[in-house]
């Protein structure tokens, strides 16, 4: 034995405790630290998203409306880049080498995932770059569908759809960053149809992002599900009709069916090409459309608050009667005005005195304010105040000063006055029917939309009762609409009070001298309407015009708004028997073309 | 006397325990390599079917080396190192380039690598000329020429370059002490690449506190009186008190590093009225070792980032799996930690992993194979793996022992040592525990010219063992 036999001990302790080390360490990161495990499950999985076609949208009559069409994002896989000819990529593109090579340097995590790297490339562009693919290794084609319009029509209505933005994704979790969504409009309100349901599908991939099969035999995938199609309820043919006569004017165009409540079009002008908001160029065409001082984006339909004039006229002769202050013989003189205790309201020339009917056909202020201080000044009640209250109740009935709670976004509720408003201008029991006077003709504390306007016309049509204005009639695979839309909400006036006013609505359209809405007359149809003045402090007064027609069994009825146009029946009344002639009859009557013609050719849109 | 063959005398053991791991192996590059593909195992497009050729091929190998006549294993190892250093000598000129490497021949299609046989010839070599009558490894001269014979081949593989493989020359260390090298040699070897690589790898304000608990502690247990552990207890308190002092009240400029210093310094007085007054000669040694060896790892931190620039920093920090790199070294690492880690106590199950089978880990069959052991088979899975290498390490080291002949016995001790090192350091590098330096794990790692050298260092010995009792060269 020589003298270092003994080290052979030594050998074996560094040999047991290195190995003993390595164990340890080896208990630490296989069965203590539980962080690895979790890194494993991300590095080998990637969730790619499928996403569903979205729902398309037909109108009344089943013609499609809404589409989708594909578009194709290049997406690109950093760490499978290679080399590629850069200069052939940049001309099929159509962009300049700056941009390449800032869009590959933004690429965020240069690992594992892919990033767009330049969205919603045309079909064209697309078609001569799949052919060239093999040559640009590391970029990927992942397709997704925009919309598409069959006709430049209804941008309002129809609402558009963007990306989401960082605040809907946090308070949606449905959300991720690059999804779609439906913003304003069916697209918006009716988002959650006609999305459907993203799927998934788990994958498994190499450290390349190469995929090499589904994640665990597939048990995480989910289908996507298509969204659901409308038919929505506006007939195309009466909107483009109605976008063409109000091409030329700023104001709003809503008609609704009185049977349904379904609106059979709403129109906005100055509106725009709703394929302007699709697609890459969207944000700059937004700009653009924001910027623009007719505000075209804004949806004066819904949004617009105007005084309703004398088209509120109605509404007084309603409640008077349902009160029993005024009767249909009740009869009121006018001279040229309606004057009492320093208050004085003006009327143009008519015969005189006239009766409730007479009243209506004639639009006279003297009339209605009379009526509007039978109701307010009523002996039945304690005070003015009360009276005003209870005034207040059945306007409110009608659906005016709130939303009509329809499928907009963006409604909203107009202006009606509580008492307590009028008590601390005035004071309390310091004002009666003549301080505020104004109201017996559409003026001063009041204001409507042009929503709420139709749904008052709809309201005399029926006689007493409106469904919610709304714009679906259906959905894919579903039996109803909402509830909401199905159920007849009554106005508190009797039928019988209906008639008369429907009386002097059609008297004021088809009665001899005096009725202030003749040129709203068409051939075989009985048109029922009252024209009304919105004033406009800003400048020229809003032509305003109510009507449905036909008299018995009505199937359209309409509010229009020209703004600037002064007198009802000035603008506001043909385009709207135009929109009942078109939607009745199918086409306008030789002898009233002249009138479709003039309607055309004028142009308010420079007026202030 | 004739040279025969003693079936009988064959360590069966070592045998079994080689068969074991050249199995375990072989499933494990199979795992790896495994796929919807799957033809037979023979298929020779893939890695298993290969590697199942290399083995089959190595076995007919052993034969052959039993069937030499085993003199010509101590005859001949001069010549075997002289053609070694020839072939590395030629790799470097005539060689096929592999990432920036020339490590490789390629022969009628077939892989070869010098560099593995370079390992065996200077075993062969050093056990010749250390079993001399006269030699004496203690002596200046017998120092300088087993440093030339581990030097040369070491050096020629490292301008390959392939840094990975020339230090596992350094492994040989272990067959010196065993032989006489001193004591001490080996120890400072150790402390002072130990110091350096933890420099490195931790954060050296951590380092100094450990260095100072330990050579305290150690200092309590070499002397055994209650009185010194008394003292080093103290001393260790006292320091630490000093240092957290100094925390509060010297301004933050001051590292933490310069805060322990300051507090060595100044608590050594006490150490030295300490040792005034118990009368501790040894202490004094231990605080200057102590002393020493913080100042080492002083410069080298001190070094490291004053000398190197930023971009050189990272690439030493990326070299110890410090900071992750996408595509290279750092990366690799992180991805072998995940894999091994992701397998838990027991394991994925065979053919279930998901890192290693999906290319997360890189060189995940040769120089990352442990990580599917680690991802398949778990704790359980790495923990045998680990005794039956410690297994065979243990018999080896008991093969030597019983060797009459000085030359099977260091050349043994020769085998002993690559195999350690490699073996220590493929799996420590896999864990974090030590520089990615890609290096084989002997008998596992898919590749036929470690696994055919490996496998002749091994049954080399096993032939000089079973002829033991007959033949004392
Ligand atoms: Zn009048």
């Amino acid at each position: 034995m020589d003298r270092f036999a003994n080290r052979k001990n030594i050998v074996l302790l560094m040999i047991l405790a290195v190995s003993a080390g390595l164990v340890m360490r080896l208990f630490y990161l296989q069965v203590i630290d539980t962080s690895y495990k979790l890194s494993a499950e991300n590095n080998s999985k990637r969730i790619e998203i499928v996403y569903p076609a979205r729902g398309l949208i037909y109108d009344r009559n089943h013609e499609l409306l809404v589409y989708n069409q594909p578009v194709y994002d290049l997406m690109i896989a950093p760490f499978e880049l290679q080399e590629f000819d850069s200069t052939e990529l940049c001309e099929i593109l159509k962009i300049d080498m700056m941009r390449l090579r800032s869009g590959i340097r933004r690429v965020k995590n240069p690992q594992y995932r892919r990033e767009p790297f330049l969205k919603q490339i045309s079909a064209e562009t697309y078609a001569v770059l799949q052919e060239k693919m093999h040559k640009f290794p590391g970029f990927y084609v992942r397709s997704r569908t925009l919309r598409k319009y069959s006709r430049e029509i209804a941008a309002h209505l129809m609402g558009y759809v963007g990306e989401v933005d960082e605040k809907m994704i946090e308070s949606d979790g449905y959300y991720v960053m690059g999804d779609y969504i439906g913003v304003s409009g069916i697209e918006g309100y009716y988002e959650e149809l006609l999305r459907g349901e993203k799927g998934q599908e788990v994958l498994l991939v190499d450290v390349h992002g190469r995929v090499q099969g589904p994640f665990q035999g597939g048990r995480f995938d989910r289908n996507a599900v298509v969204g659901r199609d409308l038919v929505c309820t506006i007939d195309a043919e009466l909107q483009e009709y109605g976008e063409k006569l109000m091409k030329t004017y700023k104001g709003s165009i809503v008609a609704i069916e009185p049977s349904t409540g379904e609106i059979l079009s709403l129109i906005s002008t100055p509106t725009y090409e709703p394929s302007l908001l699709v697609g890459r160029p969207r944000t700059e065409n937004y700009i653009r459309l924001e910027k623009d001082t007719l505000e075209p984006l804004f949806n004066r339909a819904l949004m617009a608050n105007y005084p309703p004039g004398s088209t509120f006229k109605p509404v007084h002769a309603l409640i008077g009667l349902q009160e029993g202050v005024i009767s249909r013989n009740s009869s009121f003189s006018c001279v040229q005005g309606f004057y009492a205790r320093g208050v004085s309201v003006g009327c143009h020339f008519h015969e005189s005195p006239l009766n409730l009917v007479e009243g209506i056909q004639n639009s006279c202020n003297a009339y209605f304010c009379n009526v509007f201080r039978n109701i307010i000044d009523n002996p039945d009640y304690s005070n003015p105040a009360e009276a005003y209250n209870i005034w207040r109740d059945y306007v409110m009935s009608f659906g005016f000063g709130s939303t009509l709670k329809s499928d907009f976004i963006n409604e909203l509720t107009g202006f009606i006055a509580p008492s307590t408003y009028y008590d601390h201008y005035y004071g309390e029991n310091r004002w009666n029917a003549l301080t505020v006077i104004s109201l017996a003709i559409g003026q001063g504390e009041i204001l409507t939309t042009p929503l709420q306007m139709a749904n008052l016309a709809a309201t005399i049509a029926n006689k007493g009762y409106y469904y919610i204005p709304h714009t679906i009639k259906s959905i894919a695979g579903l039996d109803t609409i909402e509830n909401r839309f199905t159920e007849r909400i009554t106005v508190p006036v009797d039928t019988a009070n209906f008639s008369i006013v429907t009386e002097g609505m059609d008297l004021a359209v088809n009665g001899g001298a005096g009725s202030t809405a003749r040129i709203a007359q068409i051939p075989d149809v009985i048109v029922c309407g009252k024209t009304g003045t919105a004033q406009n402090p800003h400048g020229k007064d809003h032509s305003v015009f109510i009507a449905f027609a036909p008299k018995n069994e009505p199937d359209i009825a309409i509010a229009v708004y020209v703004e600037h146009g002064e007198w009802g029946a000035s603008y506001a009344a043909p385009i709207a028997s135009l929109m009942i002639e078109k939607y009745l009859n199918g086409s306008i009557d030789p002898g009233r073309k002249w009138l479709e013609a003039t309607m055309l050719s004028r142009n308010l849109l420079s007026e202030q | 006397m004739k040279d025969r063959l003693y079936i009988g005398e064959i360590d069966w053991i070592a045998v079994i325990l080689y068969l074991t791991l050249v199995i375990f192996g072989w499933l494990n590059i199979f795992a790896v390599s495994y796929n919807n593909q799957f033809r037979s195992i023979f298929d020779l497009s893939t890695n298993y079917g290969d590697q199942l050729i290399w083995i089959l091929t190595s076995f007919v190998l052993i034969i052959l080396l039993f069937a030499v006549d085993h003199r010509s294993y101590y005859y001949f190892a001069y010549p075997v190192y002289g053609i070694a250093v020839i072939l590395l000598l030629a790799v470097l000129l005539f060689g096929t380039e592999v990432n920036n490497a020339r490590s490789w021949f390629r022969i009628f299609g077939v892989n070869f690598q010098p560099s593995e046989f370079a390992k065996l010839a200077t075993a062969l070599a050093l056990a010749r000329f250390l079993s001399g009558w006269d030699v004496k490894i203690w002596t200046w001269k017998s120092m300088l020429t087993v440093s030339l014979m581990i030097g040369l081949p070491a050096m020629l593989i490292a301008v390959q370059p392939d840094w990975g493989t020339a230090l596992v020359f350094s492994g040989f260390v272990l067959l010196f002490y065993r032989e006489g090298m001193p004591g001490w040699v080996m120890a400072m070897m150790t402390f002072f690449v130990g110091i350096f690589l933890i420099t490195l790898l931790l954060v050296p304000a951590d380092l100094v506190i450990m260095l100072v608990s330990i050579a305290f502690i150690v200092l309590a247990l070499l002397s055994r009186k209650t009185k010194h552990v008394m003292v080093s207890a103290a001393i260790c308190i006292v320091f630490y008190f000093t240092t957290m002092l100094l925390t509060d009240v010297l301004p933050i400029e001051v590292t933490q590093y310069e805060v322990i210093l300051i507090a060595l310094a100044l608590s050594t007085i006490v150490y030295l009225i300490l040792i005034y007054k118990y009368k501790l000669k040894r202490l004094l040694l231990v605080l200057a070792l102590l002393s020493g060896s913080i100042a080492f790892s002083y410069t080298v931190d001190y070094m490291f980032h004053n000398f190197l620039k930023p971009h050189q920093q990272m690439r030493v920090n990326i070299l110890l799996g410090k900071e992750t790199d996408v595509q290279n070294v750092g990366y690799n690492l992180n991805q072998s930690k995940i894999a091994i880690g992701s397998g838990g106590f027991i394991g994925k199950g065979f053919l279930k992993g998901t890192q290693t089978k999906l290319s997360f880990v890189p060189e995940q069959s040769t120089d990352f194979i442990f990580c599917t052991i680690g991802e398949e088979w778990g704790f359980v899975g790495t923990t045998l793996v680990i005794v039956v290498f410690v297994a065979l390490l243990i018999r080896l080291l008991f093969l030597c022992e019983r060797q009459k002949s000085k030359f099977a016995r260091i050349y043994g001790y020769g085998l002993l040592s690559v195999i350690f090192f490699h073996f220590s350091v493929n799996i420590a590098m896999t864990i974090g525990l030590f520089p990615v330096i890609g290096i084989p794990l002997p008998f596992f790692s898919y590749g036929g010219s470690s696994f055919l050298a490996f496998t002749l260092l091994l049954f080399i010995f096993i032939r000089l063992d079973s002829v033991r009792k007959v033949y004392v060269i």
